[in-house]
């Protein structure tokens, strides 16, 4: 099977303003008879079907949360990228084309990043068009703060909810074209699979999760926008509900799976508390700008209270190891680093897993700032300090108190490391049309702009560019091709995607077995973070690649789902989804373990820079050690009929423009 | 160190919209206290269907006190006794053991029950459409920096923004008005300068999709804003009495011109 990403010729900066030029148009009065399905309300499938809508297309957008405003960017908190050099500190579409492909350890496609970092700034204009309160400065400009990987001040934010204004202002301009007919929108309604006609994707199979009723939606073509599969490993800072069963469907279908080892791991979150844990809550990177990460130097201090350890007795690790980044350090090497530190022996805090994220320092330093040259005690300092941070940080230290019970002020926070994004997903070409014709792939869900590590901020920035700026120029290039309206619900590949869908409910409640749907989930993710976690051993890897297949064989003989199909019953949608994530898990190993280096968030312990690299000045010891001869390819995985067997193909990733370099932050 | 409780739970359960519901007496016993209260449901839930019962169906998503999507009643206060806190970011250290603890779903003619504590707030996005937006298309902005905006404004409209839409304001309220959600949705438009030109347009639209949804009259009584995980402030109702008030002279000015089939509606 050829991949081919349909990359544009000419030089990179030019290509983006090509493709548009070269893509196919659909004359206004022909638009309405296509109908574009979208699966997904985030801010990819909102900003999609409101966009396609406003061109004239008949769209249907689904989500299984009661309401798109819920979709999962609602949580995002710390911000948005955007190439506009506001803060004129030398940013630049280039500058954050590089800060994106380096952020991404040089495994993303150079053509995709710099159409993303080329559209990034209509993206903000578009948002503060719709009403979308960012932060701003006295004069009445829009402000900016940092974020890791970069040097410049880029990030727009909206105290700490950017995700919901930015996801308000999408649903708003979702609302304008319900209300205008031109989408009709289906809430508590899951894609339960993907119908192909003739090879093309043509329709949905979906279930009312309020009545249980199974239906068939056919249409010219199907985005789905589901976002990302974070929750393969129980414990993440995704919402509960979020799930690969959308794309693993239409990977089952054919769509090939691109890199799904490439998963990110938050380095500010706050640690686990004991195994009734259903959730891990994500602390905004943006705390790094102020916060100072450390432990304590010897072990014996760990259960010391931090007032108790003097300065000298800390490690600032971050700001030693990386002194130009310090603790804005990108991800994947912050996370890696916290790891490091608590395996030996030296995290804090109940079973050693956490380190601390102080914000005394900053405290005094803008306690100094606010009382200019006044002579201030100590205490006068702390106050005025602690309102600042208040200002900026403050919806931040409520929630880690609310959830620990300690006052981040008075003492430093501690966090740990955990799962929050997933830079896999299907493979989609520069159209973001998948290897399956018809079918197109936005924000979370593809895997096209983010390499092997996602830089902060940018995951809004991406599904805002694929829903608004993208798929509405490249969707024609797919329709144009296509007579609208051609297959319709009744063509005999729905009533069998339906059978087949009924036929599998049935199983899931006719089991009754003894252990819920939860104690798999937890099983799984248990045995996904260990072996194909922070970091990866080939050993570890075959361990969880055999495991697998026996916990799927279990959890089909032994789940129990309680109830029946034909009404609400949040067991079943739990089980669909966990039975996916079975499979799932094991294609995750299975490309960790072909992944003979380390790149971004995949960290193999066999590939890592020794202390002889070191010397000889070849990369920092521990780092992690890319393969470029051997693995500057996008690994894109066809489903062949077994779980167990899939079969690989790559997509080499060939750079014009930039010179591959170790991603160094010293 | 932390310690586990021993809870009385009263739960209501209901199987489906048009069922009779009533309470149900369950034991949630070694509850961890550094649990939340969602996951102190879950812990019940798992050892009902252990036992071959039927879970308790609850609304739940982020577990972060965003999404808005997390919607009970606990111990007669939606989302429960701590101030400026969804359900879900209810940590089970409040309680002490001994507690007995009642949940019951969100109740409004509004927001028909679903199931168990699961309620229909679709009521809420029927308004969003009557109204809640600016007509942008997508590409047509001009660059975000041209039209610089007071930050006062700017905080002003954010304070609105911060409404997650979960619908506690109504839960509480005797007369289950959604005044406070409906003005914290219009205010935040009606209070930047893009949000000018549909205002009026707006305030109408959404105000009359409130009425039709079965929400009840806003009497001043301001428990709303005391039952908000977001503390969204009650002067946003006297801003959107007054932009409805405005809104109305306005269209009685314009009706002449405006009548059946004049196509401006
Ligand atoms: C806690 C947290 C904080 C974050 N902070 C930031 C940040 O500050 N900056 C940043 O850039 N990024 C951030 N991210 C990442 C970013 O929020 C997400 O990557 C992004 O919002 C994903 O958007 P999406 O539209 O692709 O998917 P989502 O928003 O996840 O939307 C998925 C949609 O698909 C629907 N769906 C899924 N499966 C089905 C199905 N089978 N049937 C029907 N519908 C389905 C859902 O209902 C939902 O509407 C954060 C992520 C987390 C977890
Ligand atoms: S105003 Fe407050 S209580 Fe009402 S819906 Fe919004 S956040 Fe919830
Ligand atoms: S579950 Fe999202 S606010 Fe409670």
């Amino acid at each position: 099977m050829p991949l081919e990403a349909h990359i544009p010729s000419g030089p990179l900066s030019q290509k983006w303003s090509k493709h548009k030029q070269d893509s196919k148009l659909i004359n206004p009065a022909n638009k309405r008879k296509y109908t574009v399905i979208v699966v997904g309300s985030g801010l990819a499938g909102s900003s999609a079907a409101a966009t396609l809508s406003e061109l004239g297309y008949n769209v249907k957008c689904f989500c299984f949360q009661d309401s798109p405003r819920r979709a999962h960017s609602i949580a995002a908190q710390g911000g948005i990228n955007a190439a506009k050099n506001y803060q004129h500190d030398g940013d630049s579409t280039y500058r954050l084309f590089y800060d994106t492909i380096k952020g991404g350890d040089f495994r993303a496609r150079e053509a995709n990043v710099y159409r993303l970092a080329e559209v990034s700034a209509n993206i903000i204009d578009q948002c503060v068009a719709q009403g979308v309160p960012l932060a701003r400065e006295y004069g009445g400009l829009l402000a900016n703060r940092s974020f890791g990987g970069a040097q410049v001040s880029r990030t727009f934010y909206a105290r700490g909810q950017t995700g919901q204004q930015l996801l308000l202002g999408a649903y708003s301009a979702l609302n304008k074209e319900i209300a205008r007919g031109g989408v009709k929108m289906f809430p508590r309604t899951e894609m339960l699979d993907l119908v192909l006609v003739d090879g093309q994707a043509k329709g949905i199979i979906v279930r009312d999760l309020v009545t249980g009723k199974i239906s068939s939606h056919a249409g010219d073509t199907v985005l789905l926008c589901t976002g990302g599969y974070g929750n393969v490993f129980y414990l993440s800072t995704n919402a509960k509900g979020c799930n690969t069963t959308a794309i693993w469907r239409a990977h089952r279908k054919g769509a090939l799976f691109a890199n799904p080892c490439y998963t990110q791991i938050h380095p500010t979150c706050i640690p686990v508390s004991g195994d009734y844990q259903s959730k891990l809550t994500l602390m905004s990177e943006s705390l790094r700008n102020d916060g100072r990460v450390w432990v304590p130097k010897k072990k014996e201090d760990c259960g010391k209270p931090p007032a108790q350890i003097p300065e000298d007795a800390r490690d600032y690790y971050l700001e030693r190891k990386y002194p130009s980044y310090g603790n804005l350090a990108p991800r994947d090497i912050s996370s890696r680093s916290a790891k490091e530190a608590c395996d030996e022996g030296r995290g804090v805090g109940p079973g050693g897993l956490g380190v601390y994220l102080d914000f005394a320092d900053a405290i005094l330093r803008y306690g100094h700032d606010q009382a200019a040259d006044k002579n201030l005690s100590e205490a006068e300092l702390r106050k005025l300090g602690k309102a600042v941070v208040a200002e900026k940080y403050g919806n931040l230290f409520d929630m880690y108190e609310c959830i620990t019970g300690e006052n981040g002020y008075e003492q430093p926070m501690r966090i740990y490391p955990a799962v929050h994004y997933t830079m896999g997903g299907l493979w989609v070409d520069y159209n973001l049309m998948s290897n399956v014709p018809g079918l197109h792939v936005l924000g979370e869900a593809n895997f096209s702009d983010h390499g092997a590590n996602r830089l902060g901020a940018s995951a809004l920035m991406q599904g805002l560019a694929d829903g608004y700026f993208v798929i509405p120029t490249t969707i024609a290039n797919y329709l144009a091709t296509q007579k609208p309206g051609s297959i319709k619900a009744d063509h005999p590949a729905f009533k069998q995607a339906e059978a087949e869908v009924n036929a599998r409910t049935k199983r899931f409640i006719d089991i009754k077995g003894k252990r819920t749907v939860d104690s798999y989930h937890r099983e799984l993710g248990l045995l996904m973070w260990n072996e194909c976690g922070m970091a990866r051993s080939r050993d570890g890897l075959q361990k969880a690649i055999d495991r697998l297949p026996a916990l799927r064989e279990d959890f089909w003989n032994n789940v129990r789902v309680p109830g029946s199909g034909a009404d609400f019953n949040q067991e079943l949608e739990k089980a669909g989804r966990v039975a996916d994530f079975l499979e799932f898990g094991e294609l995750m190993c299975r490309d960790a373990l072909q992944r003979e280096e380390s790149c971004g968030g995949h960290f193999r312990v066999e590939h890592q820079y020794t202390k002889e690299d070191e010397a000889a000045k070849r990369g920092q010891a521990g780092e992690a050690l890319r393969d470029d001869t051997n693995f500057s390819y996008v690994a894109a995985w066809e489903f062949t009929g077994d779980v167990s067997n899939p079969k690989l193909h790559k997509e080499p990733l060939a750079y014009e423009e930039v010179h591959l370099a170790v991603r160094s932050y010293v | 160190m932390a310690s586990n409780l021993n809870l009385k739970l009263k739960i209501w359960r209901q199987p489906s919209t048009n069922a009779k519901g009533t309470f149900q007496d369950v034991e949630a016993t070694d509850i961890p206290e550094t649990a939340s209260f969602l996951e102190m449901l879950d812990i019940v839930n798992q050892r009902i269907i252990d036992s071959g019962g039927d879970p308790v169906a609850f609304d739940h998503d982020c577990r972060e006190g965003i999404c808005g999507t997390c919607s009970m009643v606990i111990n007669g206060i939606p989302h429960g006794p701590r101030r400026g806190t969804t359900a879900c970011q209810l940590h089970m250290r409040l309680f002490k053991n001994g507690d007995t603890i009642w949940i019951e779903p969100f109740r409004a003619k509004a927001f028909p029950v679903i199931k168990d504590l699961a309620v229909d707030r679709s009521a809420f996005d029927r308004i969003m459409v009557a109204g809640g937006f600016i007509s942008v298309r997508t590409g047509s902005a001009q660059d975000a920096n041209s039209l610089p905006i007071s930050k006062e404004d700017a905080d002003s409209a954010m304070d609105a923004a911060e409404c997650i839409g979960c619908g506690a304001c109504v839960a509480t309220c005797k007369n289950a008005s959604a005044m406070l959600f409906v003005s914290a949705k219009a205010g935040q438009l009606n209070s930047l300068p893009q949000g000018q030109p549909e205002k009026h347009r707006r305030v109408l639209g959404m105000v009359k999709a409130m009425d039709e949804s079965g929400f009840g009259n806003c009497t001043n009584q301001y428990e709303c804003e005391a039952a908000c995980p977001k503390g969204i402030s009650v002067r946003w109702i006297a801003k959107l009495n007054r932009d409805y008030a405005l809104a109305t002279v306005h269209e009685s000015l314009l009706a002449p011109a405006n009548g059946k089939g004049g196509g401006a509606a």
